[in-house]
């Protein structure tokens, strides 16, 4: 201790010394003398600054009356049919009868309401294990470069136009499916197919998310307990991810619920209650999208529509309130 | 079973699995180059359209696509910057913020087709811009607006904190600092984040439908006149573009060639999509290294 | 170290007269709860460099944030800061022109991804310094005040991030320079320097001092005593020493003080 103490006595005189001796005679800038006025007032800055908050706070406040607009004015022609054409919410919901010119006994929405729901689980089903299985791949079985093409694969998935995806189904999927089912070739499978390869993106673009959000040291340590690989994927990983997938398919469903075109052209657009998977049907979208021009503003025909625009808009902020109410779960 | 045997088995589904959606990845773009490349001539991109013959091009619905793209982005860019930037670095963190987040995410997972037929009701109906390029851009704004607001917050908060205490520490204004410094190094995010969007944009047809609507009208592209109905700069007439085109041919079914039409639009679309994709990424790599050059000139 | 507050401790005090900027019972919370700063009263003598030292944690680094009000938008701060005989720590202050008054230069060299020159001129362009002569004149002037001038003359209009680090530290030194402030807070500034650019900023420093006053945060002992007149210890939040340089290394009156120092040396 006593050596030590030396050593430092040592270490400071040498320092403390070496200060005295500054080597290079010093030519710089004066300070400035400072104008204390100037620092009890506002300057150029301060309104600067007021400026760009107000500026950008403005640009936040027109994406939130913008919202409001939107859930406003399609809520208020949504509701039109129920208080204005004075029909039953309950048949609307219920019903299977869809033909609004014939007036306010048959505004049921039942047949789109099912189908919608159809091939949005069922493109769901479909996609969840390939997704599961693509993000596995690119998080627990390769890296590096083939990751990459197929990272930028999915992108470009994500990025074709949903017209284009609709064209494919006409031009590849509708006949396939006549051709080993018979009919039309339109109808709920069709749809589901199509919407299958546009959800695929979506939810293996968000489970590599989750995979890749689980710390390296659970899986370490897991293989040195002597685990397999597929032990500890599927007592680490997928378990870690769980509640991250569930979200991910959330997602899917929501882009697969509210996807229009595409489905309108392969779904073959007939309001039926669904009886099987190659007959044709039609969703809430693709019913909006063929009529909502064949309507005139006001009348019970376009009303029914609207509500059907206001069923889609809930179901969207549905989606949104479970992908919450899981993220905060998880 | 033993755990040995599982574990080949799963890997062997695992990548029984990955090679169906590769399968499908090269099919379905392979498909759609393959039978719509071979229709893209010069002719089919240079004229006009036809309403029930055979050999239409799409050149109106090209440039009625191109000019409601750049609209939508004129409109769009401010707004989704302004608010950007509110939410990177000024936004508290309270109840207020956290509703506005919760707002952005709701419009960014409405199905297009309610946001035009939002556009519809107000701007078609409402103001009585009837069908037109105006709308169909503002409906589009509100599409893309959510998607770029949270591209360009990414980019801004990528900027290290670091330099933002350094512009502060110099006496700068906040905004002086975003503006002068934290923007200009997140350019090459933001540039990224733009045209990523815009690919969306540009080959979005839901929200379109009901806006800018289902018809091209003549358009002379010789009229600079602005306010004349004919000209193709005129934001108030009617304007189908390549997204819609295809839609439309398909569901009237009148001309004769529609798959033909429909083949070669589809892969003019994909082909803008894939530059849009690689060429964002590209780009913004690219103005990265030249704003942080070792030498600069 | 259970029983640090019972420890004998000094904290050196100095006239208003005498002191550049002095504090009086800062204290700052995070989060609204979370004290890290507890009553530090400390003043600054003019023309000195004073270094405060203590653990990661002791508050040292919150404290020189406070000086200059950097820790407005994550913090509140108590207490009263005196800066030409005015209370700084109010809201009705202009902080940017506080600011002006008071550099700072931060733990990693942080040049704005500009050229050498624009990194100077910058902030002046934005006070409304238009004369170019005058500017060159001040970017001269303030690269030979930081010891850069010789290294970087001729590639004024390269990008500053093609300089090393200690390089870019004394850009980061001269652009606070710039604006002529009275105080330059230096928040670790060679803890990402390798020793031949510790040695180089060192010297810089301490020609600096002739004119600036200067309080530096610091983990290395060694440099606090090569190059500091006073230094401060800090523990916990708390100010528990403060006196010369020499009499700190040489003779400190608390324990815990005594411990940390032979540590850190050690």
């Amino acid at each position: 201790m006593a050596k030590k103490e030396q050593d430092l006595q040592q270490v400071v005189e040498d320092a403390l010394a070496e200060q005295k001796v500054p080597h290079v005679k010093f030519k710089g800038i004066d300070p400035r003398n400072i104008d204390v006025d100037r620092l009890t007032k506002p300057s150029k800055e301060t309104r600067q600054e007021r400026w760009g908050k107000g500026l950008t706070f403005l640009a936040i406040i027109l994406i939130g009356v913008l919202i409001v607009a939107i859930i406003g004015f399609v809520g208020m022609h949504g509701l039109a049919t129920f208080i204005d054409n004075k029909v039953n919410v309950f048949h609307f919901l219920f019903s299977t009868d869809w033909n609004p010119g014939a007036g306010k006994n048959h505004v049921g929405a039942a047949a789109m309401i099912v189908t919608s729901f159809a091939v949005t689980l069922l493109a769901a089903i479909i996609a969840t294990p390939f997704s599961i299985a693509v993000a596995l791949f690119m998080t627990e079985y390769v890296s590096g470069k083939r990751v990459q093409i197929l990272q930028s694969f999915m992108e470009l998935l994500v990025g074709i136009p949903s017209v284009v995806y609709g064209f494919i189904g006409l031009m590849v999927v509708v006949p396939a499916v006549r051709a080993v089912f018979g009919g039309t070739g339109f109808g709920i499978l069709t749809a589901t197919l199509i919407l299958f390869v546009m959800v695929l993106p979506t939810i293996t673009s968000l489970t590599v998310d989750a995979f890749k959000a689980i710390p390296k040291e659970l899986r370490k340590s897991s293989a040195a307990l002597g685990a397999t690989k597929w032990q500890t994927i599927y007592h680490v990983v997928l378990r870690a991810a769980r509640s991250r997938i569930m979200t991910a398919i959330i997602f899917g469903m929501a882009r697969a619920f509210g996807e229009a075109l595409a489905v309108q052209m392969a779904i073959g657009n007939a309001v039926l209650m669904p009886y099987n998977l190659v007959s044709p049907a039609a969703t809430l979208t693709s019913q909006l999208t063929s009529q909502m021009g064949n309507t005139v503003m006001g009348t019970l025909p376009n009303n029914a529509l609207w509500s059907l625009a206001l069923l889609l808009l809930i179901m969207s902020l549905v989606f949104n309130f479970l992908v919450h109410l899981i993220g905060k779960k998880g | 079973m033993n755990a040995k045997k599982t574990n080949r088995i799963a890997a062997g589904v695992i990548y029984f699995l990955v090679g169906i959606v590769i399968l499908l990845l090269i099919g379905i773009i392979g498909n759609i180059l393959i039978t719509g490349v071979p229709h893209l001539s010069w002719h089919f991109l240079s004229s006009e359209s036809s309403s029930f013959k055979a050999g239409g091009g799409i050149r109106d619905q090209l440039f009625n696509s191109l000019y409601l793209l750049l609209l939508t982005l004129l409109i769009s860019l401010p707004i989704a910057l302004g608010a950007a930037i509110y939410l990177a670095e000024y936004a508290p963190d309270n109840w207020f913020t956290q509703l506005i987040r919760t707002t952005i995410e709701i419009l960014s997972s409405l199905p297009s087709i309610v946001v035009g037929l939002f556009g519809y009701l107000l701007f078609v109906v409402q103001f009585g811009l009837g069908f037109s390029i105006l709308a169909g851009a503002l409906a589009l704004t509100f599409f893309n607006l959510p998607t770029l607001t949270s591209n360009i917050e990414e980019a801004i908060k990528g900027v290290p904190q670091t330099q933002r205490e350094a512009g502060w520490a110099l006496g700068l204004s906040n905004w002086k600092t975003i503006r002068g410094i934290v923007l200009p190094a997140a350019l090459p995010g933001i540039i990224t984040g733009v045209i990523l969007s815009a690919g969306r944009v540009f080959g979005e047809a839901a929200a379109l439908i009901y806006t800018a609507g289902q018809s091209g009208s003549t358009v002379d592209y010789s009229n600079w006149n602005i306010f004349s109905p004919t000209s193709f700069l005129n934001i108030m007439r009617p304007a189908e573009t390549l997204a819609v085109h295809i839609w439309k041919v398909n569901t009237e079914g009148i001309i004769p060639d529609v798959n033909v039409v429909s083949a070669g639009t589809s892969a003019l679309l994909v082909i803008v999509v894939i530059i849009f994709n690689f060429g964002a990424r590209a780009l913004g790599n690219w103005i990265y290294k030249r704003l942080t050059a070792a030498k600069i000139k | 170290m259970e029983n640090w507050q019972d420890q004998k401790s000094y904290i050196k005090t100095f006239t208003e007269d005498e002191c550049a900027i002095s504090t009086q019972d800062l204290s700052v919370f995070y989060g609204g709860t979370v004290q890290k700063l507890f009553n530090v009263s400390l003043g600054f003598k003019k023309n000195t460099i004073t270094a405060l030292i203590g653990a990661s944690g002791s508050g040292k680094s919150t404290f020189l944030r406070s000086l200059n009000r950097m820790n407005d938008r994550v913090a509140r701060v108590d207490g009263s800061i005196m800066f030409h005989s005015l209370d700084v720590n109010q809201s009705k202050i202009n902080v940017y022109e506080l600011r002006k008054a008071i550099g700072m230069v931060f733990q990693k060299p942080n040049p704005f991804p500009k050229s050498i020159r624009e990194n100077i001129t910058y902030a002046l362009k934005a006070n409304g310094h238009r004369n170019k002569k005058k500017l060159d004149q001040i970017v001269e002037e303030s690269l030979k005040a930081a010891a850069l001038w010789d290294e970087v003359k001729d590639k004024l209009d390269q990008s500053a991030l093609a300089l090393s680090g200690g390089q870019q530290q004394r850009l980061c030194i001269a652009r606070a320079i710039a604006l002529k402030p009275e105080i330059l807070l230096l928040d670790e500034p060679a803890s990402a320097l390798d020793p031949v650019s510790t040695a180089k900023l060192e010297d810089t420093l301490k020609q600096l001092r002739k004119k600036y006053t200067m309080v530096m945060v610091t983990h290395n002992m060694q440099q606090a005593s090569r190059i500091s007149e006073y230094t401060a210890f800090f523990h916990l939040g708390h100010a528990l020493e403060y006196d010369t340089t020499t009499n700190i290394f040489t003779n400190p009156q608390g324990e815990i003080t005594e411990k940390y120092i032979q540590g850190s040396f050690g």
